[in-house]
């Protein structure tokens, strides 16, 4: 059978040598700029089509899509930023497979925020990803982490305090979320959460420090109140009287005070010219905005310079 | 020149998952077949007359032995340029008509494209398909099948022609056809080696037959030299019913009819038989020697057993499997 | 080529026209026509995209699911029935029938895939009433696919060449669906560590490359394919596709036909 055995010979050569460079010719297949080649990760592109596809194992598809969403990821970042086109869709087929896979939430989240050439700069985008994780994880406190800090980095602080104080009443959650829930109310005006929120914390906590944090705000949220109300007043006095007091005294003697109003810290708060309302004792109130003496100038925090 | 030489083929096939268990479907077989003459190849179903055949096709690699056919090796183009080959219940593409089957085959075989449609055309006529040339093959029958068969086997002017159980599926005309067939294949010098369990076809047709079974050659030479080794017989016919005692204690069956009586016995106790007629005075009509049949050699070869399977075909495998079974 | 590969892969392509193969044409032809007019009642501005999208994805499932199902039965198949032993008795060589039949079902494939490519341009004619420079790349997209067909035609063959009806075909679509993930599996094997590294890199690439050969969705939006990728992917599967042909050969040039 010697005409058998030269086919063998041949055909094992051929086999050698095509199987070598197929695997050479893939090395630069795989070299070839990806623009041509990751449009094929979207092969499918609608996340109900290919999940009815996936018979069933989503789960492992869900996995191989966020591996591509990283390599795209990386892939991109490392040429310099570009346009993360295809960020959105992996993003969302990833996390439409796959509703529990978190970290396709919190870094895909960072990924679509952040602004070129770090990221693709899409809010809205980031927004959407990461509220359909809170959806899909209801009881996942990260999620609701993530999302307030994307409000906070828009400066949606209304919308922050929300997603923090909805995170801060999960489960096993971090008591930070609270704090964070009061500070982002107070940034947002809106006392009434914030004040509920740090007298919680304030009664709540066994940690000293975030209570003496807590009673701080509180202090400050009873300034804020306070300076409000009482400008509104010095308004309606110079409207009657049509100058501006110099002093609270004037006001009672006016009837328009029964006495000279104090601060949380007992200190008397007093008038400057022009109807600005502030505190006397400003170093006593730390994260004071409002109610700050014009000429306030916060004790300096200690610096390491080179004479030290 | 030999057209066909075999030297101590052997083919034991693995079967089994892991290839363990082994069957020995040859054991070392050697026979040669003349230029010319139509050689039958002869044994029960299993006897191992397939696995010859598939081994002179190339389809099956021996595990010893070689064979030579015109002189050359098994895998050489040229060669099976020149044999034509006719597989057990043959089954072609039946997508194709008969023509366009033997042209494909034709093509494949290296025919002159000039001459193509002339050869189709003859084979067609030899094998009387004609009118069914341009049929698709899935509706032929399976009679037609087999001529089909034939005619790729010829189509191409082989000089030896490879015919695996030639006459099963046909009926007694066809087989009379094939017959014929294969004595004209004879008559314009072609070299026939075919395989048959059908005893009476070998007899009739060829010059010499090998008798095979349990993959172990048993006999070869032409068909009258095999069956002289066996004792023949008589047909003794007398008139009356009666039956002398002489005749009665040998146990030999007699048949009576009408005015005679008819009795078939081994030679050897003719003269016995005839001396007992001869004391009861009973009137002799004929003393007829029967023919010993290829049929006698095989029982005597292979024992009734075997012989019930030859002639009664595919319904039982080979005494060796049945043993084995049990 | 050799005369008697040429009446192989002839009569090959001939019993797949003959046994209806074809038909699959009208079944996409249907589907091309559905698609042309409900898609310009159902989406707005996205027709285009919609046609290209769904037709090339059709041409490629419709032919994948013919090369595997024929593919396997093209040797397995003349074993069952026998019709090989009257093949074989010839002067025909056993490389030559496997060479045959591979571009035999190679050939079916390619006619198949120019009258789905004619279908996918009447819809988008259809549907866009005219056609611009970057609708060339859906001839590339169609090229791959023939390229797709080449592959895994190769490879039905080869699980035709020693395995029963019945594994190659499942066989035959797990190559297929993890050589859509072969770029992944390249990256995943890039990052293990040690013997495992080598052995899955060696798995990575041995298994076909079918991620490089989907450029659908790109041509779909009008992106150009790069001249290189053509370049490199035609050589990619002719190499590759000799070596599964070689070891189809080698298989079957040992194999007893019992």
């Amino acid at each position: 059978m010697i005409r058998s055995r030269k086919v063998t010979v041949v055909a094992s050569t051929v086999l050698v040598c095509s199987m070598v460079s197929a695997a050479l010719l893939l090395h630069k297949v795989d070299q070839e700029p990806p623009a041509a080649t990751l449009q094929q990760m979207l092969y499918i592109s609608s996340p109900k089509l290919l999940k009815r596809l996936s018979l069933g194992y989503e789960g492992l598809l869900a996995d191989i899509y966020w591996t591509r969403t990283v390599q795209y990821f990386g892939g991109t970042h490392r040429r310099g930023g570009g346009t993360y086109k295809l960020l959105w869709p992996l993003l969302n087929i990833t996390t439409q497979l796959d509703p529990h896979l978190i970290p396709a939430y919190e870094f895909g989240g960072t990924f679509l925020l952040a602004k070129p050439p770090e990221g693709a700069g899409d809010p809205a985008k980031a927004i959407e990803l990461v509220q359909y994780g809170t959806q899909m994880n209801p009881t996942d406190w990260h999620l609701f982490y993530d999302l307030a800090f994307i409000y906070y980095d828009l400066k949606d602080y209304r919308h922050a305090a929300q997603a923090f104080l909805r995170g801060s009443q999960l489960p096993h959650t971090h008591l930070f979320l609270k704090v964070m829930a009061a500070q982002m109310a107070q940034h947002g005006d809106d006392l009434e959460t914030a004040r509920m929120m740090w007298s919680e914390t304030y009664e709540t906590t066994h940690d000293k420090m975030i209570k003496a944090n807590a009673a701080a705000h509180l202090r400050v949220i009873q300034v804020d109140e306070d300076v409000s109300a009482l400008e509104k007043l010095v308004q309606t006095y110079r409207e009657r009287t049509g100058h501006f007091p110099k002093t609270f005294s004037e006001m009672v003697s006016s009837g328009f005070l029964r006495g000279i109003p104090l601060d949380p810290l007992r200190h008397p708060y007093r008038l400057e010219p022009g109807g600005k309302v502030v505190v006397t004792n400003p170093d006593a109130l730390p994260f004071l905005d409002k109610g700050l003496p014009s000429d306030y100038v916060p004790s300096p925090a200690p610096k390491l310079t080179p004479e030290n | 020149m030999n057209a066909i030489e075999i030297l101590g083929l052997e083919k034991i096939y693995n079967a089994g998952f892991w290839r363990k268990r082994s069957k020995r479907a040859l054991r070392p077989l050697t026979l040669a077949v003349d230029d010319g003459e139509i050689f039958g190849f002869l044994g029960p179903n299993g006897a191992g007359k397939t696995t010859t055949l598939k081994i002179l096709m190339g389809l099956v690699f021996p595990t010893a032995g070689t064979a030579r056919i015109l002189g050359m090796e098994l895998d050489d183009p040229r060669m099976k340029a020149q044999i034509g080959f006719l597989p057990e219940q043959p089954y072609f593409y039946d997508h194709l008509t008969a023509r366009e089957l033997l042209k494909y085959y034709g093509q494949l075989s290296g025919v002159d494209p000039k001459q193509l449609s002339r050869k189709v055309d003859a084979a067609l006529e030899q094998v009387k398909l004609s009118n069914s040339a341009n049929l698709q093959l899935r509706k032929f029958s399976k009679g037609m099948l087999q001529r089909a068969g034939i005619a790729q086997a010829i189509l191409h002017d082989p000089k030896v022609v490879f015919l695996d159980e030639p006459m099963s599926g046909l009926d007694p005309m066809g087989r009379r056809e094939v017959r014929n067939l294969i004595e004209d294949l004879k008559a314009n010098g072609k070299t026939v080696f075919f395989s048959t369990h059908i005893l009476s076809d070998a007899e009739a047709l060829c010059d010499r037959v090998a008798i095979i079974n349990q993959g172990e050659l048993r006999g070869i030479g032409a068909v009258p030299e095999l069956t002289a080794s066996v004792h023949g017989k008589v047909e003794i016919v007398w008139q009356g019913a009666a039956v002398p005692t002489g005749i009665r204690s040998m146990g030999a069956q007699c048949h009576s009819a009408g005015d005679t009586t008819r009795l078939i016995l081994p030679e050897e106790n003719q003269d016995t038989a005839l001396e007992a007629l001869r004391r009861e005075r009973l009137r002799l009509i004929s003393v007829v020697p029967v023919r010993t049949s290829l049929e006698d050699y095989f029982v005597a070869q292979l024992g009734t057993a075997a012989k019930s399977e030859v002639v009664s075909s595919e319904l039982v495998t080979d005494g060796h499997n049945r043993l084995s079974k049990q | 080529m050799n005369n008697r590969i040429l009446h192989i892969a002839t009569n090959t392509f001939r019993e797949a026209v003959r046994d209806r193969v074809l038909y699959n044409l009208i079944a996409f032809a249907l589907l091309m026509s559905a698609a042309a007019v409900l898609v310009g009642q159902i989406s707005i501005q996205i027709e285009k995209l919609v046609v290209i999208n769904l037709g090339l994805t059709a041409v490629s499932l419709f032919g994948i699911v013919i090369a595997i199902f024929i593919g396997i039965g093209l040797v397995s198949k003349e074993i069952d029935k026998r019709t090989l032993y009257t093949v074989l008795s010839r002067p025909v060589r056993r490389w030559e029938f496997i060479a045959g039949k591979f571009f035999g079902l190679a050939g079916t494939l390619v006619v198949n895939t120019i009258f789905m490519g004619i279908g996918v341009f009447a819809a988008l004619a259809y549907v866009s009433h005219h056609f611009e420079s970057s609708d060339f790349g859906i001839l590339v997209a169609l090229y791959f696919i023939i390229l797709q067909f080449v592959v895994i035609t190769a490879l039905a063959l080869l699980f035709s060449s020693f395995s029963t009806p019945i594994f190659a075909p499942i066989f035959a679509f797990w190559l297929f669906v993890i050589g859509n993930f072969a770029q992944d599996l390249r990256t995943f094997a890039a990052m293990a560590h040690g013997t495992t590294r080598v052995l899955a890199t060696a798995a990575a690439y041995l298994v076909p490359n079918f991620s490089a050969l989907n450029v659908i969705s790109q041509v779909a939006h009008g992106e150009p394919v790069p001249h290189r990728l053509i370049l490199l992917n035609t050589a990619y599967v002719l190499v590759y596709s000799a070596a599964v042909l070689s070891g189809a050969v080698m298989i079957f040039e040992r194999r007893n036909l019992k």
